[in-house]
């Protein structure tokens, strides 16, 4: 344990980065998924199945991310799990109806009398909405260090609907890759329309964030660290432009480069999630608690430090397999 | 209501709603890995058919069960913050391996389970079976460990009043680890026994005459015969183990108030908590006695032994426990004596030609393994009142201090969500169980048992 130096330095400091792991390929991969259902109304009846096809097998496992993030942060972090969510006890009540929602009609759309479809393709709707929408809310929340003030309120429902147009967006962009034909062209104007949720999400947030602490604020515009952190924007700005103009001359004969939006639009997470964590380190509930604070024993830690080390890896395997035996384009769901 | 009791309401509420699904996934995928066992042993399509219905029941389950259960790992925080700030350092880490363990294996493997029989070899597809079933049982294990230790906690020390971890084997092996553990295993196989059994009957009952019908039925009659007097059995060791940690639920249990021997076996009571004293009681003189010290001189402890000096109440309300117990106990003895029923009428007429009469009474008990289980459930939780962690935290220390009409509205959401997936669950299985009679969902089709898959006619997904 001491090999690292102090247990309850690096410990911390390891499930820190673990959580922030998790809840990055978490909005990575629901929010594909999240951002299929929010497609829903667009899309036709045949349509619609092939939506829900190209997701089937890959959403349960999306969603246990956030198991994962949630529960690294309720063992590693307890008050800071206690705070934040007694803060956001709303919101996380509307999310996880939500999610409720969107899992439950995932299998209730296909196994429920046809006269019923239609009922649990909205409610698959419903639910991806609610639950995108309170992300980008408690996201606004966060950065605003949660408390219920009019002005934070306001600037929360503004990342909530930047959040949600930005999940379309890589939902859309998941199609892009997993459809073809007609659904895979209806994909990349949705893509258009819905690129600019990210882009705004991703400045609003960036504009917001150094004038809650002037601690961010410094963080980011005193020498040397605004050379090294230059390129975040910058490759930011350079992956928007690639992304548009690849969606402007698909799709490509032998559907070529379909990939790349996908790719792009997990790139532009990223980028933005690691200028986050960047702002916030090394704090977990803002300006108020750090990591190193609100970790629990070193001892508790390193038994789960242990298992993940074994547990992470497989996990990740097993995850790829599973999308590479899905791979290629999306087809009819089917149990045989 | 105050927040505390509303807090507990809505998190009975969710934890209640959850367990229903898991009850049904840990036994029925075991269940489904003996059908595609049978299958690939026999090539006898029945079995893939049986497997074919029951996957889907699988499948509706799992997702009820995922969704529930990440409701819950959100409200330890939002309704309990004390408890994880207390106990944390021990119930991190079981958490953290559930997750890891268990919560993961089943959801990757279950888009293979489910989707992947034309995408992979049939042996890898048995094997995702396997390792959805294997994961399930784990994620049980960890849980129950948990939940165990919040019972008869030990392996640990308090400083400056949290708990930190000293053993971990002494933490997952906590006394009442294995009982617990052996008896929600049993629960769950029952549950799932009496639900196939049931819905097979319903088929029967609808002029089903497929041989996958007949088998699943054979299955699920034997299987309940089979496991309820082994779960009786367990049961009365579990509720000995209870006597020796944790007697006030016993009392409780009992419907006893004053310490003592020849304590009857009180079969109904109306419990009186203010009177302190039972009206209406009916017992067996010595019974309770007989069956928790296998003597007539036994003490059995009181309810009134658990008075604090201050008149501080430190047992649990009576009434809740002591008819849910009962509740428990009389569904499984329904259970033994429909089981067995069974049995004797599957062997003097074969599956096939079983007659109405008891084909209705399956019909009636094709749930009744989730009353068992919530009953038994609340007996046991209900019963470590007014603990959180027996003698570690008070229920009272850990809520949060939202305010009691924010809990209020959203149990009030929760409920109504509940009630109604809850009637839209049973009726899509009731659907599905109608579409397999008139044979839209299960046609004859030939399902590859080994070499390469090569699927063709397929059916549209469902």
């Amino acid at each position: 344990m001491d090999m690292f130096g102090d247990p309850a330095i690096w410990l911390p400091w390891t499930f820190a980065a673990l959580m922030g792991l998790s809840i990055l390929i978490y909005v990575v991969l629901d929010g594909f998924d999240l951002g299929v259902g929010l497609l829903m109304p667009l899309a036709s009846e045949d349509e619609k199945d092939r939506l829900v096809a190209s997701i089937g097998p890959f959403w349960d496992a999306n969603e246990t991310w956030l198991v994962l993030a949630v529960g690294l942060l309720l063992v590693a972090f307890p008050p800071a799990h206690g705070i934040i969510l007694t803060a956001l006890y709303l919101p996380v009540f509307v999310m996880l109806v939500g999610l409720i929602l969107r899992g439950v009609s995932f299998e209730m759309r296909a196994k429920a009398p046809i006269t019923q479809k239609r009922m649990w393709n909205s409610a698959f709707f419903a639910g991806s909405l609610m639950a995108s929408l309170s992300q980008g809310f408690m996201l606004g929340m966060y950065i605003m260090g949660l408390t219920w003030t009019l002005p934070n309120v306001i600037f929360a429902t503004l990342t909530a609907v930047f959040l949600t147009v930005g999940y379309s967006f890589i939902g859309a962009a998941w199609l892009i890759w997993k459809t073809e034909d007609q659904l895979q062209r209806r994909a990349i104007s949705w893509a258009k329309g819905g690129i600019w949720g990210l882009v705004l999400g991703i400045v609003a947030i960036s504009v917001a964030t150094p004038f809650v602490s002037t601690r961010i604020f410094d963080k980011w515009f005193s020498l040397p660290e605004i050379f090294y952190l230059a390129p975040l924007p910058v490759l930011s700005g350079a992956l928007v432009v690639f992304v548009w103009w690849q969606l402007s001359r698909l799709p490509l004969q032998n559907d070529r480069w379909s990939w790349t939006p996908f790719a792009a639009a997990i790139a532009l997470f990223s980028l933005a999630y690691g200028g986050m964590a960047y702002s916030f380190y090394p704090y977990i509930v803002p300006e108020k608690i750090t990591i190193y604070d609100a970790a629990s024993a070193p001892e508790s830690l390193f038994i789960i430090l242990i298992g993940t080390l074994f547990v992470l890896p497989a996990i990740l395997g097993y995850t790829i397999l599973s999308y590479y035996i899905f791979r290629g384009k999306a087809t009819a769901l089917r149990y045989d | 209501m105050d927040t505390l009791l509303l807090s507990r309401i809505q998190f009975g509420a969710n934890i209640s709603f959850h367990i229903l699904f898991p009850t049904i996934t840990i036994a029925l995928g075991w269940m489904l890995l003996f059908f595609k066992l049978r299958f690939n042993a026999t090539g006898d399509q029945k079995w893939m058919d049986a497997y074919m219905f029951w996957v889907k029941v699988f499948a509706l389950s799992f997702a009820m069960g995922v969704v529930s259960g990440i409701t819950m790992s959100f409200q330890f925080g939002t309704n309990w913050p004390g408890f994880m700030e207390t106990v944390g350092n021990v119930a991190g880490p079981l958490l953290a391996y559930e997750i890891m363990t268990a919560f993961f294996l089943e959801a990757v493997f279950l888009g293979i389970m489910l989707f992947g029989v034309s995408r992979v070899k049939p042996w890898v597809h048995t094997l995702a079976t396997f390792l959805v079933a294997f994961g399930t049982t784990m994620s049980t294990f960890w849980i129950i460990v948990l939940n165990s230790w919040m019972h008869t906690p030990q392996g640990y020390e308090l400083r400056d009043g949290v708990v930190f971890a000293t053993n971990w084997f002494d933490i997952i092996f906590n006394p009442s680890m294995p009982y617990r553990f052996v008896h929600m295993l049993l629960a769950s196989g029952l549950t799932v026994a009496f639900l196939i059994a049931g819905i097979s009957a319903l088929r029967m009952l609808w002029g089903d005459k497929g041989e996958d019908v007949k088998s699943a039925l054979r299955v699920g009659i034997i299987a309940a015969a089979a496991l309820i007097p082994i779960q009786i059995l367990a049961g009365d060791m579990h509720g000995l183990n209870t006597l020796e940690h944790q007697p006030a639920k016993i009392a409780a249990m009992e419907g006893n108030w004053e310490t003592g021997p020849n304590t009857p076996l009180v079969l109904f009571a109306i419990p009186d908590q203010a009177a302190r004293e039972n009206k209406f009681e009916i017992g067996i003189p010595n019974g309770a006695s007989l069956i928790l010290k296998h003597k007539t001189s036994g003490v059995v402890p009181g309810l009134n032994d658990f008075i604090a000096q201050d008149g501080t109440v430190m047992h649990p309300r009576v009434a809740p426990v002591f008819f849910s117990f009962r509740i428990m106990i009389g569904t499984g003895l329904a259970m033994l004596l429909l089981s067995w029923t069974g049995l004797v009428l599957l062997r003097k007429y074969g599956a096939g030609h079983m007659p109405r009469m008891p084909l209705y009474a399956f019909c009636a008990m094709s749930f009744s393994g989730w009353i068992a289980t919530l009953a038994g459930w609340y007996t046991t939780e209900i019963g470590r009142q007014p603990w959180l962690v027996q003698g570690v935290l008070m229920t009272k220390d850990a809520v949060s201090d939202v305010s009691a009409g924010m809990v209020l509205g959203t149990l009030i959401g929760y409920l109504v969500i509940y009630a109604t997936l809850i009637f839209a669950y049973i009726g899509v299985i009731t659907y599905l169980a109608r579409k397999a009679t008139k044979g839209e969902s299960t046609p004859n089709r030939g399902y590859p048992r080994g070499g390469e898959a090569n699927v063709t006619a397929l059916q549209p997904g469902e």
